[in-house]
């Protein structure tokens, strides 16, 4: 699925840097010294209890949550302030939300390809091609023509990965994809995330499938209270877990 | 008699699917379902249609059966119903005002080419909307100025002050129409900047315009305007008019887009974000084409209003069609016919009010994506 990156980076620049990152909403203290390195094709799992930062983190690496200290480095640009900067940034990092976001008014080929032609400037032809190619590779080719809302949340889950890939991007951030989704669901946008792990995307995915962490994840990132509390490798992080809060979390998502 | 009784076993799920339940049929069982359920409605159903032939019966007799349609005076007016001569007789003044009549051609074929634009925008059958987008918003004014107002191309020049009837009336609505609606979004979308000076001057247009009547927005174009210009600069009454139409309707249009940007959920905006649009493209391409959608209604439902509110200037002496049907009626040849007039007028304002309402409500239809749930 990996094209051609669209400006050359180091190849052993980080994908993502988090240096120091602290965030408040008014009063309230949401990140708190936030230190992350992502390398290049890594796949990073990030889960912790509701209220944690886990999404307010990896929302602030394209933008969608503004932090107010520290630095935050994605594909060797700093985010500021810039709008230019910002729209840079957001052109090379793909976005999965829990509750899809969709744009209900277009149909799915559309959805696909309206950022490809608006903000990449390609020719409408060459954005369907490329549209058409991820929505195969998603499994949904036959639905191109619906409207969002004629489709299953799985689907629509399916069809809001391939937009972000028809971007061409060079990390994708997950915020709890599956969070949303009936049970039966939840396997089919799972195999698609796996399958996307294996062309070598860097993936930062917010979630609470243990399953796929320990399938797909290079490193597990435990947050509680804005911190991050505990990072290790997925077969150490379930079996051995080196925190009294990791434990308690684990005991509590894995009774059942 | 339970249904449990007479249903036959299924081994589970092998349960075939089954039609659903057939209670009435048919024109008699409609009937029976909705007018005649029990006594109470049925003596409501009679006292209902005993109504409608008390008022219906007269109305139709006096408008259709014994109305008067020939003839060129009041003494063609004879049999006691509608003398609807008398607005056959001032048509031409109602239609086109005191506009020259061997220059009335040039109305007419405006008007011509504003029913071929609308019919082309309205008629789903018809392609190539953006063709007549732009031909509607960008030629269409130029070419309807100068047949109008002329002054050019060999078109002798007709002042405002003879424009008026109805044509002044669908100058006043559909220039006011096409203006406000976009100033309304901008100020829609002012009101929720996130820049604070920008916002607060679209709050405050807004609640001063809004704040205001109408009328009064009018007598302070038409006279306290003036007063402030310098001396022998003059503007035409009827670009005063419009303009304050415009600045007062936009106002309005404002609260109705912006009821819509507040419906679409965040998680739009952020999709948009995250994939890189600038904030002008999520607007136009993502966020705006939604909200309107949803405030189709509500934008339909200011139109109406201003269509009608068109009517107000004749306080400042401009003859729309309310106006010069007023006017027509003071003739000494033809006291006592206001019924008529008034009725005509109503008649033709409720035809275009309904026509928008119509066109809206299919347009609604037409942009409806996926199921209802």
């Amino acid at each position: 699925m990996t094209d051609k990156k669209t400006h050359p980076v180091p190849e052993d620049m980080p994908a993502v840097q988090l240096q120091g990152v602290h965030k408040w909403y008014g009063e309230f203290h949401v990140l708190k010294n936030i230190n992350m390195d992502v390398a290049r094709g890594e796949r990073i799992v990030i889960c912790g209890p509701s209220g944690s930062g886990k999404s307010t983190m990896i929302r602030c690496i394209n933008r969608l949550e503004e932090h107010q200290k520290g630095h935050i480095i994605v594909d060797g640009t700093e985010l500021t302030s810039d709008v230019k900067n910002i729209e840079q940034i957001r052109r090379e990092v793909g976005m999965v939300f829990q509750h899809f976001n969709l744009f209900p008014h277009l149909t799915v080929l559309e959805n696909c390809t309206l950022a490809p032609i608006w903000v990449r400037k390609m020719p409408r032809a060459e954005a369907e091609e490329i549209a058409m190619h991820y929505l195969e590779k998603v499994r949904i080719p036959e639905q191109a023509n619906k409207y969002p809302g004629q489709l299953s949340g799985g689907q629509q889950q399916r069809v809001a990965i391939a937009r972000s890939l028809c971007m061409n991007p060079a990390i994708m951030l997950f915020d709890e994809p599956t969070s949303a989704l009936d049970p039966e669901m939840i396997k089919e946008v799972l195999d698609t995330m796996i399958e996307l792990a294996e062309t070598g995307m860097t993936m930062l995915c917010v979630t609470h499938e243990m399953g796929f962490a320990k399938t797909v994840a290079n490193r597990v990132v435990f947050m509680d209270g804005g911190e991050i509390i505990e990072t290790n490798d997925p077969h150490e992080f379930f079996d051995n877990p080196q925190h009294e809060r990791t434990q308690l979390f684990l005991s509590q998502i894995l009774q059942h | 008699m339970s249904e449990s009784s007479v249903q036959q076993e299924y081994a589970p799920g092998t349960h075939p699917d089954w039609d659903p339940p057939v209670t009435e049929v048919g024109v008699i069982g409609w009937l029976r379902e909705n007018l005649f359920s029990n006594w109470w409605n049925s003596l409501l159903t009679l006292l209902g249609i005993y109504l409608a032939y008390l008022i219906f019966v007269p109305l139709i007799d006096w408008a259709v059966v014994h109305a008067d349609w020939s003839g060129d005076t009041r003494d063609a007016c004879t049999s006691g119903g509608a003398c609807w001569v008398f607005v056959k007789v001032r048509l031409g003044q109602f239609l086109y005002g005191f506009y020259p009549a061997d220059q009335v051609w040039r109305v007419n074929l405006t008007g011509a080419l504003f029913a071929l634009l609308i019919l082309w925008l309205t008629l789903p059958r018809i392609p190539y909307k953006r063709v007549a987008g732009v031909l509607g918003l960008v030629v269409f004014p130029v070419v309807a100025y100068f047949l109008l107002h002329g002054g050019s191309f060999g078109l002798s020049e007709v002042e405002t002050t003879k424009w008026g009837g109805l044509t002044l009336t669908l100058v006043l609505a559909v220039v006011g129409i096409v203006a406000a609606f976009p100033l309304g979004i901008l100020l829609a979308l002012g009101r929720r900047s996130e820049m604070p000076i920008v916002r607060a001057l679209s709050v405050a247009y807004i609640e001063l315009w809004r704040g205001v009547p109408l009328i009064t927005v009018l007598f302070m174009s038409s006279v306290m305007l003036p007063l402030f210009l310098p001396e022998g600069v003059n503007f035409d009454k009827l670009l005063r008019a419009l303009i304050g139409i415009i600045l007062f309707q936009a106002s309005y249009i404002a609260e109705v887009v912006r009821g819509g940007l507040q419906a679409i959920p965040k998680g739009q905006y952020e999709a948009a974000d995250a994939l890189g649009l600038n904030y002008g493209k999520k607007m136009i391409l993502i966020i705006l084409p939604q909200a309107l959608k949803l405030v189709i209604p509500g934008i339909v439902n200011t139109f109406n209003e201003l269509f009608k509110d068109t009517t107000l200037v004749l306080i400042i002496g401009l003859l729309d069609l309310l106006a010069i049907i007023k006017a027509a009626l003071e003739d000494p040849n033809w006291l006592g016919y206001s019924i008529e007039g008034y009725v005509f007028a109503g008649a033709v304002f409720w035809i275009f009010c309904f026509g928008m309402s119509r066109y809206s409500q299919a347009l609604e239809r037409k942009l409806h994506t996926g199921h209802k749930r």
